[in-house]
């Protein structure tokens, strides 16, 4: 039929697209992943080196990182969420747009510049020295890494959830309160199964990427802390020994896959899955 | 203050941003009666109850709910409960969770929640939803539910916001008939909002007109239709023939230029009048023996009816009849005396808007 060839041709670009960029470098990782370096002779060696200590802490740090840093995005955005959601004549949206207003500008551009908040010689410390407070010495800690990564992350948290909230109508909460609701019982069991899918989605979207994060990591984090993403990093880079680096990133990436299939879960409506 | 008031709103006035919405509204709510407040969209009908449901507070005035003062009682701590114009199901809960919302809250026994639910979709002909979600539902099954929903808590008034005006013209007026039927049944006092003038005259013992946040008539549907207080009334219940008139003197009023024996009194002499005059009431005869003369202009088929366009002495006149008259032909027009409604010119828009019951 005309039609199917038509839409069959239409679609060529994104098949070459998804075949060129997604499937074929997950197959070279994979292949690399699985194969020795030098001898290309079939191996788990790579797979198996997440049980170096230096490896493994690697991956246990970033994976603290990663929780600690989505707590910390789902306690700051949901209550703002929550309270931008009841702002009339589109105000809360405007304060959204603020919030997502920094995204557009470079990753790395910020994170330098919250290395300049930050370093012992920084802003803040400047200011604090001024007023006679005690400084800060929290450059090239986990502490200033969880710092860069809520900074960066907390508008994919704020997203999700406030369009949940907004989207809940008005007319089911006066519902509830018709019923007899008190305020408490409303959040409970409207506003927050409510907006449930919306914070399922904000957890996704800033736990995954956090996991394997290394350029906040690099700048903020410095050589001290090593996170699953430097170590991945080094060896595609300094160590030139991709075998290594994919192994550990398949290993990396069954945790990934795991987290999403554990989110999804929860997510009744898939709404959450349409965002990603 | 008769014994059987179960609401009244005392000197109710309500701005928004400045603009005035209701002003010093002035009613009073029977125990078991089926009240309609019927207005076009910005008269005031759904934030009167909103008023009474504590969504909420008036600038001024009091609510008083079988003796006392719920003015500054939120809407969880009144007796009454809301039926609402988008049915406001909860969408995250089967239909038996949502009717069980209320009496959760209340704390009411596993048994009794159960038997109430079972109770309640058998009032609404809905037996057998339980485990169903709200969306799979159509319109008038939500709305059903949602009447249930609010029904189960035993509310001595239910409020009903348009509750009918999602739904389309079959399933509305069979709606109409399950909603005199659960009253019946219920026998509770219920407040009903709507636009739909044909809706209030079915359903309701009391129509409240209103108009730009003013009562203008309460009556029974049977007053409100044959003796409309003002041409507003006049025009929004039903179709009219709304024509100035001269009171020449006590039961004869002139109209274009043609002089009507009516039944009114009291009006004195040559007074500036509004003549309201029913579309059916309007008897086409003879050239001859009419009081005046006029030429069909339309004819339309309305099914029980025809509607017919008359032009007379510089006015068209609407005209349902059973009997067809053709386009171009000479009738002459007559009408009962009792038939002539004979109201007020306002003076002022504030004469409009006075709003006490005889």
């Amino acid at each position: 039929m005309k039609s199917s060839r038509l839409r069959r041709l239409v679609a060529a670009p994104y098949l070459v697209w998804i075949v060129g960029f997604t499937i074929l470098p997950l197959i070279t990782i994979i292949y690399y992943a699985f194969t020795e370096r030098g001898t290309n002779s079939f191996t788990f060696k790579n797979i198996l080196a997440i049980r170096d200590p230096i490896h493994f802490n690697a991956l246990v740090l970033s994976l603290w990182v990663a929780f600690l840093s989505t707590l910390i995005c789902l306690l700051l955005a949901y209550p703002l969420s929550y309270i931008l959601s009841k702002l009339k004549n589109g105000r809360g949206r405007f304060v959204v747009f603020l919030f997502v207003l920094p995204m557009w500008m470079n990753h790395i551009l910020r994170t330098l510049a919250l290395q300049n908040l930050l370093s012992n010689t920084g802003v803040i410390n400047g200011i604090l020295e001024f007023l006679r407070l005690p400084t800060l010495n929290i450059m090239n800690t986990p502490t200033a890494i969880i710092i860069g990564m809520v900074y960066t992350y907390l508008p994919f948290m704020i997203l999700p959830i406030y369009n949940s909230i907004a989207k809940i109508d008005d007319g089911v909460i006066d519902a509830a309160y018709d019923l007899g609701a008190s305020g408490f019982t409303v959040f409970r069991r409207l506003i927050l199964p409510l907006s449930l899918p919306g914070i399922i989605s904000g957890i996704t979207m800033v736990f995954v990427p956090s996991i394997s994060e290394f350029v906040i990591a690099d700048m903020l984090g410095g050589s001290k802390t090593l996170l699953i993403g430097n170590v991945i990093e080094q060896e595609f880079t300094v160590g030139s020994n991709w075998n290594l680096g994919s192994g550990l990133s398949v290993v990396l990436m069954v945790f990934i896959v795991a987290s999403m299939v554990i989110m999804q879960r929860y997510d009744g409506d898939g709404e959450g899955a349409a965002l990603w | 203050m008769e014994k059987d008031i179960i609401i009244d709103l005392k000197d109710i006035s309500v701005s928004f941003d400045g603009e005035p919405v209701l002003n010093n509204i002035n009613l009073y709510i029977r125990d078991n009666e089926f009240i309609t407040l019927l207005g076009p969209s910005g008269c005031g009908k759904t934030t009167t109850l909103r008023i009474i449901g504590g969504f909420l507070k008036p600038d001024t005035g009091r609510v008083i709910f079988e003796g006392k003062d719920i003015t500054d009682l939120p809407p969880n701590k009144r007796q009454l409960n809301t039926v609402f114009q988008n049915y406001a199901l909860f969408p995250h809960l089967t239909i038996a969770e949502n009717i069980a919302f209320g009496l959760k809250i209340k704390k009411k026994s596993k048994e009794y929640i159960k038997d109430k639910i079972k109770y309640a979709l058998k009032l609404v002909n809905l037996e057998g939803f339980e485990n169903r979600m709200p969306q799979s539902l159509s319109g008038g099954q939500q709305q059903r539910i949602a009447i249930a929903r609010a029904i189960v808590n035993e509310p001595k008034v239910l409020l009903l916001d348009e509750p009918l005006g999602a739904l389309d013209l079959k399933m509305r007026q069979s709606m109409q008939y399950e909603l005199i039927r659960l009253k019946n049944e219920l026998g509770i006092t219920f407040v009903y909002i709507t636009h739909d003038q044909e809706e209030a005259l079915t359903m309701s013992d009391t129509i409240v007109v209103m108009n730009k946040g003013n009562i203008q008539q309460i009556g029974t549907p049977e007053d409100i239709y044959n003796e409309p207080k003002n041409a507003f009334v006049a025009d929004f219940i039903g179709e009219s023939n709304i024509i100035d008139g001269i009171m020449l003197e006590d039961k004869l009023v002139e109209i274009l230029g043609a002089k009507f024996p009516c039944v009114d009194t009291g009006f004195g002499r040559n007074k500036p009048v509004d003549v309201v005059i029913r579309p059916e009431d309007v008897d086409l005869v003879e050239p001859e023996k009419g009081t005046i003369k006029g030429v069909v202009t339309s004819l339309l088929f309305k099914g029980v009816h025809y509607e017919m366009d008359v032009l007379a002495n510089g006015y068209e006149w609407l005209v349902h009849s059973t009997d067809m008259v053709p386009v171009g032909r000479e009738v002459g027009i007559f009408v009962d005396p009792y038939n002539i409604q004979i109201m007020h010119k306002p003076i002022s828009e504030d004469e409009e808007a006075s709003s006490d019951e005889e």
